[in-house]
């Protein structure tokens, strides 16, 4: 089994986020980038299926050569190899785009990526991949096992779970779950070392126009000091909430 | 020319999300001088549509659809939008509806722009403003493609009432392999899910133990909440995973949000920030949820949480 694990390059979630040229760009200094916490989930559970059932496993980004550190780390952590498409993402759009490309020159039977990544949050390129290339997609991926090409997968839903039968060539939008915290590895020395001899293969981008773009960004409004409340006095808090807050 | 809108129904009756995108669908139609046309899929009765701006539905009845497939779904719209040379598409939030947009994005070639708050400042060029960065910030996005996408988050624009009626219309599309077969479903069905919920009532580590959450659940009861809680709860077993909420659990939109016994580290916040108003009960005047929250209560959660259930109680017999 061949898969593709996406790895999205972001700031990690303690940063101050902060934008530059007017507000038009987001301003990456003193920024720490890791590899976003689903893809992270679903790199690890890429790793049982290489150890337990051979699987290959690629990891790929689509990006400047600033994202290269964030794939080393994924190597270290076990892939096999690496690639980069040499594109700033910029779009959710553009981004699936390039990675159904990847998914197809290099015939990935799997493809799992994050159900979303913590910085635009916008939860496409996984079931746009899926669309592109006419896979399988299974999104809110919470488990899941590959038996030669059928696949069973749980996903979450609202209120609990379900259970799911589908086949290869599959894409999935994974978390949590997918593998338990305590199973996330940190790289260790021989991994890093390794991962320098591993490949990491810089593509150029397939022409794609840009479906969304980027116009402004804006912080929320500074929030007022909060309330408080004393706690012999909880009339005064079912007052506020329905009369000023008007929520109850 | 018009705006479709897909109103999720569950069991037959439209979703709360579903008549709120109908009220973000109008004001879109009003902007653009068009009608609004719905997408139902086996939903009962569609009639109330009309009270949020919906002229005409398509009302879509087959059985294969009982199951929600995000492919048949995405499939299904796709070919409502192309009926009615849809120029916009509305969606929701709901995970379901997260889950098909992106298949239908590529379906009708269109731009997809996902947890959109308002309704566009513009409509040509058609910009929209949503939520990044984990509700850090706002980002004002274009879209390129004659085919727009909006995902509307919950919560955020809210219902609009209209006097009208809507016309309903049978609409049969062809259904492609489903690819992705529903095995079993283990769900709490007489329970408020947090997605739907207006009220969310959550605890943390803070409550000692599983046997503490008696008083969250009776809370949670006498406001028609959804419970919910922190990461280490769920990890720690005292409650199920489907409650965790925040950067790494499922996301919250509610109106209220009321956090007990949680400290209030960032990666929690990230998840429940769009919840529009706050409450913290907690012993720690120096918890981090504080500087957050709208309103606070620096107390013992042993003793704040009954007693706030005995006023509520008095105050919604007095309602
Ligand atoms: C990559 C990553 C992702 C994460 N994702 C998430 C996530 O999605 N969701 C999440 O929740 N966390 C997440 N975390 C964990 C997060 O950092 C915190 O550890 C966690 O939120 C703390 O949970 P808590 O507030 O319940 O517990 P604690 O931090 O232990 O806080 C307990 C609070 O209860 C208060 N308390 C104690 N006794 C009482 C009492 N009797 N009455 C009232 N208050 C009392 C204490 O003062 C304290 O503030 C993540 C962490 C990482 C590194």
């Amino acid at each position: 089994m061949k898969i593709l694990v996406c790895i999205s390059h972001v700031p990690d979630t303690t940063s101050k986020i902060n934008f530059s040229d007017n507000n038009t760009k987001f301003d990456p200094t003193g920024v720490q980038f890791v590899i976003n916490p689903n893809d992270e989930f679903g790199l690890t559970r890429a790793m049982w299926f290489k150890e337990k059932q051979g699987a290959q496993v690629t990891v790929a980004n689509v990006g400047g050569a600033d994202t290269e550190p964030t794939l080393r780390k994924a190597l270290a952590i076990g892939a096999d190899e690496a690639i980069r498409v040499n594109m700033p993402a910029t779009d959710g759009f553009s981004v699936a785009k390039q990675l159904a490309n990847v998914v197809k020159d290099g015939g990935y039977d799997l493809v799992i990526a994050g159900r979303e990544s913590i910085d635009y949050n916008g939860g496409m390129v996984p079931g746009m991949i899926a669309g592109l290339i006419g896979a399988n997609f299974v999104n809110n991926c919470i488990g899941l096992e590959v038996d030669g090409t059928s696949a069973k997968a749980v996903r979450e839903i609202d209120g609990g779970k379900e259970s799911v039968s589908t086949s290869l060539p599959l894409v999935i939008g994974g978390q949590k779950g997918l593998v338990e915290e305590s199973d996330l590895r940190i790289p260790n020395m021989r991994g890093i070392m390794m991962a320098r001899k591993k490949p990491l293969t810089v593509v150029e981008p397939v022409a794609v126009s840009a479906e969304t773009s980027s116009v402004a960004f804006e912080k929320p409004a500074p929030k007022g000091a909060v309330t408080l409340v004393s706690p012999d006095n909880l009339d005064e808090l079912v007052n506020l909430l329905h009369n000023e807050a008007k929520v109850i | 020319m018009s705006v479709l809108v897909y109103t999720e129904s569950e069991q037959g009756n439209f979703k709360k999300g579903a008549l709120e995108v109908a009220s973000y669908a109008k004001a879109v139609a009003n902007q653009l001088g068009t009608t609004v046309t719905a997408v139902a899929i086996n939903a009962n009765d569609t009639s109330a549509l009309g009270n949020y701006g919906v002229d005409k539905v398509l009302n879509i009845s087959n059985a294969q659809l009982d199951n929600f497939n995000a492919n048949a779904y995405a499939a299904a719209i796709k070919q409502a939008a192309e009926q009615e040379s849809a120029q916009v598409v509305i969606v929701s939030s709901s995970a379901n509806s997260k889950y098909l947009a992106p298949l239908l994005a590529v379906g009708l070639n269109a731009g997809y722009v996902s947890n959109v708050v308002e309704a566009p400042s513009s409509t040509s060029p058609f910009t929209v403003k949503r939520t990044a960065f984990t509700n850090k910030a706002f980002e004002t996005t274009q879209i390129n493609t004659d085919i727009k996408i909006v995902g509307v988050s919950n919560n955020a624009f809210g219902l609009v009432e209209n006097t009208g009626s809507a016309s309903a219309e049978a609409f049969s599309p062809s259904i492609p392999e489903l690819g992705v077969t529903v095995e079993s479903v283990d769900k709490a069905t007489d329970k408020v899910t947090i997605a739907d919920a207006e009220i969310v009532v959550s605890g943390g580590r803070g409550l000692k133990g599983p046997e503490n959450w008696g008083m969250i659940e009776e809370l949670a009861e006498v406001l028609g909440a959804a419970t919910a809680c922190s990461k280490p709860v769920s990890d720690l077993g005292w409650r199920p995973h489907s409650e965790h909420v925040g950067q790494t659990g499922k996301p919250v939109a509610s109106n209220l949000y009321i956090a007990i016994g949680i400290s209030g580290a960032i990666q929690h916040l990230a998840g429940i920030n769009a919840s529009k108003v706050k409450v913290v009960i907690n012993t720690d005047p120096e918890a981090p949820f504080f500087k957050a929250a709208d309103y606070g209560v620096v107390g013992d959660a042993f003793q704040v949480v009954p007693e706030l259930i005995e006023k509520l109680k008095a105050f919604k017999a007095q309602q």
